[in-house]
């Protein structure tokens, strides 16, 4: 094993963690892109580019804009509805 | 139960301490069952890990058949993308369906709420900037174009290196992403951007399905190859794997592009620009 794919298996490791120990939804969804990330280096550090390719899309891009969508959506209608009453 | 859950219920009094001791109990209850729970777990994992074969040693027969079909039998140097479009291509058929049908259920639930509120996705005019920091819009600005070039790349040379439609789809998104978040929304214009949008999801996820019929007609099976493969590690070669990849990018741009147009409606861009 070499000192890239060692490195690259702490950094998820700590990357795990981060994204469990991240209470608030938002900053959580930032955390989770950086362990996409640190993952995606470790798919790539074990020879596997394409799932390395698919990883930064999916995990440290797609995922968590889709969440950050979703929380603005929710919080911006929580605004809206007390701004009614 | 354990031994102390035992123990702390002899030892309580009665009335409120009973009560307490009890929730104590099935606390360190809770706590033992974890525990075993995770010990177990950890167990069978180490187990289970050590039957792996070392890296770089996988003995099993497919990858070996897969590594060694790919280019002489269909010229293309990416044994991935020959797999996912070609070897087991109605399967991808199929998944590239899941993440339309995903994108126009978000789609319809967005717009049956917004049809009560009355707020359009679509900016009416498309002169106001989205983000305020001059320095912002102009480093934004400048990573549009290269974005949109390695999105262009990553879905042409699909299957030649590493990459294909789903993930230079995604980049492409990116890059008219960053127009829409450095510069005037996503107005483009003429083009009328969402109608575009849905038109290249629905293009691409039809496109594909046609592809696959055209195999069908022409040599007689389901997504069956009927172009010629050309030579290997050019560009056009592959048969078939370089249109489904164009397709599979433009349905995958599309949709991921809707979703966040719908999202991030009018009024929350309306609201940031105040704040």
């Amino acid at each position: 094993m070499t000192a890239v794919q060692i490195t690259a298996l702490v950094a998820v490791a700590l990357g795990g963690t981060a994204v469990v120990l991240a209470r608030e939804p938002p900053k959580q969804a930032l955390v989770a892109s950086v362990y996409g990330f640190a993952l995606a280096v470790l798919f790539l550090a074990f020879q596997a580019p394409d799932v390395a390719l698919s990883q930064i899309v999916v995990g440290a891009v797609a995922l968590p804009a889709m969440i950050i969508y979703a929380l603005r959506k929710i919080i911006r209608r929580g605004e809206v509805n007390r701004g009614e009453r | 139960m354990s031994e102390h859950g035992q123990r702390a219920v002899r030892e309580a009094s009665p009335g409120a301490g009973q009560e307490q001791a009890r929730l104590v109990s099935s606390e360190r209850f809770r706590m033992v069952l974890f525990g075993a729970g995770v010990l177990g777990f950890a167990a069978v994992l180490v187990w289970g890990l050590g039957g792996l074969p070392d890296f770089g040693d996988f003995a099993g027969r497919y990858g070996q058949y897969l590594a060694h079909t790919t280019v002489p039998a269909r010229h293309a140097t990416s044994a991935v993308s020959v797999t996912t479009f070609d070897f087991r291509g109605v399967d991808t058929l199929v998944e590239e369906f899941i993440l339309f049908t995903a994108a126009v259920g978000v789609v319809a639930l967005l717009r049956v709420q917004r049809a009560s509120e009355e707020v359009p996705a679509e900016p009416e005019s498309t002169r106001r900037p989205t983000a305020r920091s001059g320095a912002l819009r102009s480093l934004i600005t400048a990573l549009v174009a290269p974005t949109l070039v390695l999105g262009v790349d990553i879905v042409l040379h699909g299957h030649l290196t590493p990459g294909g439609g789903f993930q230079g789809g995604v980049i492409l998104m990116s890059a008219l992403f960053l127009v829409y978040l450095g510069g005037t929304h996503l107005g483009l214009g003429p083009l009328r951007p969402m109608g575009a949008m849905e038109a290249a999801e629905g293009v691409g996820a039809a496109g594909f399905a046609l592809i696959g019929l055209a195999g069908l007609i022409i040599a007689g099976a389901y997504l069956q190859n009927f172009l010629p493969f050309g030579a290997p590690s050019h560009l056009v070669s592959g048969g078939a794997i370089p249109l489904l990849n164009i397709a599979v990018g433009l349905e995958v741009m599309g949709a991921l592009l809707i979703l966040a147009a719908e999202f991030l409606d009018q009024r929350l861009l309306m609201h940031r620009g105040k704040l």
